[in-house]
């Protein structure tokens, strides 16, 4: 979240789009029922379903799954055509008047550079002009046709209302509804919010699905104010966490990049993260990457990371693909190619695409460990579970290790919310049995790794071995300590730069933020963005002080919020040129004439004059970008692209198969259904019910009560063409699996016409298996295609096809 | 947002009503206290409702029901019905509303409405089976409850049910112990868009109010309190917003009454139902006498385990 949940209360307009807030995320929905109760805010729900959250809406709009992008370019284009937009917002704090690149363009669906053998760009001409003094060129006027600002608008012009229907099978009337509703938010005293789940991120181009509505909220101005921003609701109570410590095989902690094999040397890593300004007196927050890196490296090895050894860069993998993601990870144990497999809190048999392939990769390994709370599926998967696991014990030799950890009730540590709050939590029981915290499991891990190293050498035994290792308890680390760890501390004593004889922090001393971090080595700190959260003045994560002056809802003093314990993101935004509040009833920080100051830690440097530096401080140009330069592998813009499984071809680029940039393993396109394919006619989407969390309250008897069984979705219509009964038994099954289940029939689920083509979709919520208290069930995974998006390899789970047909009840 | 409820004490609280504070009482003839205590009240507000079913999930919690696992038969609501281990059930209705040519899916928790004139109370025979607090929270009184399933016809809201292994009949408490220390029903306490609010009767009707209004200002020209005057209103209300018609939101009753045969059973016919129970008992006494004392057989003993374990 750019934002906070707290913060939701303050908007005008909630728009629920690529989520179902109140089915998933109830308890921070309580935020949105607040500003409709006491703002009269408007809530609007575009999705395939007419779910629980648009049970509760002001107004509702179908949506066939996986076109959002035409749907918010429509969106953009009525603005651009009826003269809502935030204009000097957009002026000043978006990239709308850069100049880009001569050779840039678009034609046939495709950027300019596509290598069709590669499925990838040539970025080169996806840049903007740059003038003799080395910075990009701009037009304030925004007359030059080759500004961001016309090239963009040219690009959306073909997103019509009538094109919207046409793709999204959104009736015009109702786009337009909503349209004119988003719209009036350009207005600097109108909010929106835009509340997205996995309902954006779980397609072939799912972070272009969310790029699009964060273009569209810049437009309007609603991005760095109260009520405003770009809210990825998570889906479990630490998913934010994860991420922000790098928990992905691309990434180490705080953003920065594991080297790739053409980074051998430190120099050659750090030549391509200059990050120099592209406009003059523009902060480039970036420029400080080496004083992140190395004090992570110093954190991770102490006193073996040197100068001399470029703070042992050596030390570091080097990926010789984009990234070993789970896709990846299965495809390679499909292949053979991988021997084993350690999993932590993950049931990937349940949560990643194509089980049959999963459960094939799974009985290639040589050992499978398994750390978890729980009894899952993917401990299991080698039992014979009938149709619901039809597994050939006999035939599988992969040796499997369950190891029982504690959950999250169970022992103390921070758990990171969606609104990027380190909260502090402590133990409420004692693990049942013989089940440990998974720091004690590691720790023993460790030991016993770094033990054989010693002895046996091997490669490159360093990194194991010459890990700093500094806890009390070498044998259990506490939580306290490693969040000590997180924050960063003083490896020798600290001086004012501009008083060499005055020290400001003695050595082994807790930083007080990430402003405080060397490139030097003096400094050491495992994730530069929590730097603050423990400082000298304590455990700031746990602070449990719910004051909220003047009722703004940023909650400053409980938990600690990322970065700089700052609530909102871009937060200088909320003021215009001058550094006034667009809105006086929104303030967040205003310039005193001589520094920023108000309810917020402003993102800005405090004796930044406004009229000078930008807001989007971590960017080069100090503007957000409509026009994303080289960041994104499908452009500089987003596309309307298909999913790969589809029922109608792309109506702007009928050549191109689903998201053209997309990585796709050679035997998987074989298992997916062609467009419009007859043999599987159904657009089927995949999601959570209330009364379940994941694979996990299928173990819980009360949710399971609430919940029991598997069940589809399907409309009235199609339920009356196959013969279907309320109640009564489907067959549902896709290019890579069948599955059976009750058939929910629904009001809330209409067919759409896109293309002059009817469309039925096909409902399936993902909770069930073969182990637990509810009754066996098919997940969804056993239909779902092994594809991800192409930035991120988030698996496309809500958009595929499948067909259907009524059955008898199963016997047994 | 309505003020939160208050956390729990951590000392133990003496009970601010109880037997003393009775104003009916099944079968039973009570003088009621001089003060009758503030009213109170739970509000459903259908409008802030997004069906989670914590509030189901909670009451099955605090009151230790484990209902069976049962199956999906085709909606949303889960269990099928309310039972006497589901004192509460979400109702799911799907609704096109012809006026507008809208879809809505109308969500209704659904459990005692606690009556000012309670019909199950008045239908009981038994001596304090059934009683009612002078807060308006109707509470059934296992230990005296005899299982004959009278209460059942006389609620106009088809609530309480009779359980086949213990015949005691169950419904909600309005969490009458939780009440009873200063805190609200276990439901209110877990709503998270605060749906369920509790308070004073006289507080929740203000409450309301402005939720009604807002609805109204929402295009719900016919948003309304449910609080039925045919049973003396009731201590659970909604927030409907299409109060003029109650039904839509599965079966609400518009006009719900005690059935006139309750009248008749506790009226006139009461004599003579007593004369008919005594006679039953001679009759049973002289069967006695004749026959010499019951004894199971082992189909018997056998037919009543199966019962039990069949049941949850």
């Amino acid at each position: 979240m750019t934002n906070a949940w707290t913060d939701i209360k303050n908007t005008d307009l909630v728009v629920i789009m690529g989520g179902n807030a109140a089915e998933a995320h109830p308890c921070g929905f309580k935020w949105v029922t607040e500003a409709k109760a006491t703002r009269g805010a408007k809530l609007v729900v575009v999705d395939p379903r007419f779910t629980r959250s648009a049970a509760v809406a002001d107004y509702y709009a179908p949506i066939r799954q996986g076109t959002d992008i035409a749907f918010l370019f429509g969106v953009i284009n009525y603005c651009m055509q009826n003269n809502k937009v935030q204009w000097e917002y957009l002026k000043s704090f978006t990239n709308a008047a850069f100049l880009v690149n001569d050779g840039f363009g678009w034609a046939d669906g495709l950027f300019t550079g596509y290598d069709e053998t590669k499925r990838d760009y040539d970025r080169s001409t996806w840049s903007y002009q740059i003038g003799p003094d080395g910075y990009a060129l701009v037009d304030e006027t925004l007359q030059n046709p080759r500004c961001v600002w016309n090239l963009l608008k040219e690009h959306v012009a073909k997103y019509t209302p009538e094109m919207v229907e046409r793709i999204c099978g959104t009736p015009k009337d109702k786009f337009l509804k909503i349209a004119a509703m988003i719209a009036e938010t350009s207005s600097p005293t109108k909010a929106m919010t835009s509340m997205y789940a996995l309902g954006w991120t779980q397609h072939s181009k799912g972070s272009q699905n969310i790029r699009t509505m964060a273009m569209l909220q810049l437009i309007l101005g609603n991005i760095g104010i109260r009520g405003g921003g770009m809210n990825a609701l998570r889906g479990h109570s630490n998913i934010q966490g994860l991420t922000d410590l790098g928990l992905m095989s691309n990434l180490i902690p705080g953003y920065l990049n594991i080297p790739k094999e053409t980074e051998a040397t430190f120099d050659a890593y750090m030549s391509t993260r200059a990050y120099k300004p592209l406009r003059p007196n523009q902060i480039s927050y970036w420029q400080n990457y080496k004083k992140f890196f190395v004090s992570f490296m110093k954190s991770m090895w102490g006193d073996a990371a040197t100068a001399e050894n470029n703070w042992a860069y050596d030390y570091l993998p080097k990926l010789d693909v984009p990234d070993y993601d789970v896709l990846r990870a299965f495809d390679m144990a499909f292949n053979g190619k991988m021997n084993g497999y350690v999993m932590q809190g993950f049931n990937p048999l349940q949560a990643f695409p194509n089980k049959a392939k999963l459960a094939a990769g799974l009985s290639k390994l040589k050992f499978l460990v398994v750390i978890d709370p729980l009894e899952t599926e993917t401990a299991r998967f080698w039992e014979n579970h009938g149709p619901h696991n039809p597994a050939d014990t006999k035939a599988i030799q992969t040796e499997v290790i369950q190891l029982p950890s504690t959950c999250f009730a169970e022992d103390e540590g921070s758990l990171v919310n969606s609104g990027r709050w380190l909260q502090w939590h402590w133990a409420a029981a004692a693990p049942p049995g013989k089940a440990m915290s998974d720091i004690w499991i590691m720790a023993q891990l460790h030991k016993r790794l770094k033990a054989l190293y010693e002895k046996e050498g091997g490669a490159l035994p360093d990194p194991i071995v010459k890990l700093k290792w500094p806890y009390a308890n070498p044998d259990d680390p506490t939580p306290d300590e490693i969040a000590r760890e997180m924050n960063g501390y003083t490896l020798s004593a600290q001086y004012d730069p501009k008083d060499a004889t005055k020290m400001t922090l003695d050595k082994g001393k807790q930083l007080p933020g990430f402003a405080a971090l060397k490139d030097d080595g003096s400094t050491a700190c495992f994730c530069w963005i929590y730097s603050g959260c423990y400082t000298e003045a304590g455990n700031m994560m746990a602070r449990r002080d719910n004051t909220d002056k003047d009722n703004v809802g940023l909650f400053p003093n409980w938990s600690y919020s990322w970065p700089a314990n700052r609530r909102i993101l871009y937060n200088r935004a909320s003021a215009d040129l001058n550094g006034k509040s667009w809105d006086a009833s929104r303030k967040l920080i205003e310039w005193d004439g001589a520094k920023w100051s108000g309810y917020d830690v402003p993102d800005m440097l405090p004796t930044a004059k406004p009229q000078d530096v930008g807001p989007f401080i971590m960017n080069a140009e100090g503007t957000s970008r409509l026009f994303t330069l080289g960041m994104m592998r499908e452009g500089p813009f987003p596309s309307h692209y298909e999913p790969f499984e589809s029922p109608v071809a792309n109506v702007i680029a009928p050549k191109i198969r689903g998201n053209p940039v997309a990585r796709v393993f050679p035997n998987d396109l074989a298992q997916m259904a062609n467009t419009g394919d007859a043999e599987y006619p159904y657009a089927a989407t995949t999601y959570r019910l209330t009364e379940h969390f994941h694979y996990w309250t299928k173990n819980v008897y009360q949710n399971a009560v609430a919940q029991p069984e598997f069940f589809v979705e399907i409309s009235e219509q199609l339920a009356k063409e196959k013969g279907v009964q309320h109640g009564g038994w489907v067959r549902v099954w896709s290019k890579r699996g069948s599955v059976n289940a009750k058939a929910v029939v629904t009001k809330r689920i209409k067919p759409l016409v896109c293309d002059g083509k009817a469309i039925h979709v096909v409902g399936i919520p993902i909770h069930w298996g073969f182990v637990g208290l509810t009754k066996p069930g098919y997940p969804a995974n056993t239909l779902t295609p092994f594809v991800g998006d192409a930035n991120t390899q988030t698996p496309e789970f809500k958009a595929f096809l499948v067909n259907i047909e009524a059955i008898a009840a199963p016997t047994a | 947002m309505f003020p939160p409820l208050p956390n729990p004490p951590t000392q133990t609280t003496a009970p601010k009503f109880g037997p003393a504070d009775l104003m009916r009482r099944s079968a039973s003839t009570v003088t009621p206290p001089a003060q009758r205590q503030t009213e109170v009240a739970k509000l459903i507000d259908i409008s802030k409702c997004i069906g989670c079913k914590a509030c189901q999930v909670a009451c099955n919690e605090w009151n230790e029901l484990t209902p069976p696992i049962g199956d999906n038969f085709g909606v949303y609501q889960n269990p099928s019905d309310l039972l006497p281990d589901q004192w509460t059930l979400m109702r799911f209705t799907e609704w096109d509303n012809p006026q507008t040519g809208n879809l809505e899916w109308l969500i209704r928790k659904d459990g005692c409405m606690h009556c000012e004139d309670p019909g199950c109370l008045k239908a009981c025979p038994a001596p304090g089976a059934i009683v009612q607090y002078t807060n308006g929270i109707v509470d059934f009184i296992s230990e005296n409850c005899i299982g004959c399933g009278y209460c059942v016809k006389g609620c106009p809201f088809n609530i309480p049910r009779i359980s086949k292994t213990t015949h005691k009949a169950k419904k909600c408490t309005l969490c009458s112990d939780r009440v009873a220390v200063g805190q609200g029903p276990a439901c209110a306490k877990a709503c998270p868009t605060q749906a369920i609010v509790f308070g004073t009767k006289d507080d929740m009707k203000k409450w309301a109010s402005g939720r009604v209004d807002d609805l109204k200002s929402r295009g719900f020209a016919n948003a309304g309190l449910y609080d039925p005057a045919g049973v003396g209103g009731t201590h659970v209300m909604y927030v409907l917003p299409h109060a003029d018609q109650p039904q839509l939101y599965a079966n609400l009753p518009a006009d719900p009454k005690i059935d006139p045969l309750v009248g008749v059973w506790k009226g006139k016919g009461k004599v003579a139902g007593l004369g008919a129970m005594a006679l039953a008992v001679l009759a049973g006494v002289l069967h006695y006498l004749k026959n010499g004392p019951e004894v199971a057989t082992e189909e018997d003993e056998r037919k009543a385990k199966s019962l039990v374990d069949g049941a949850v």
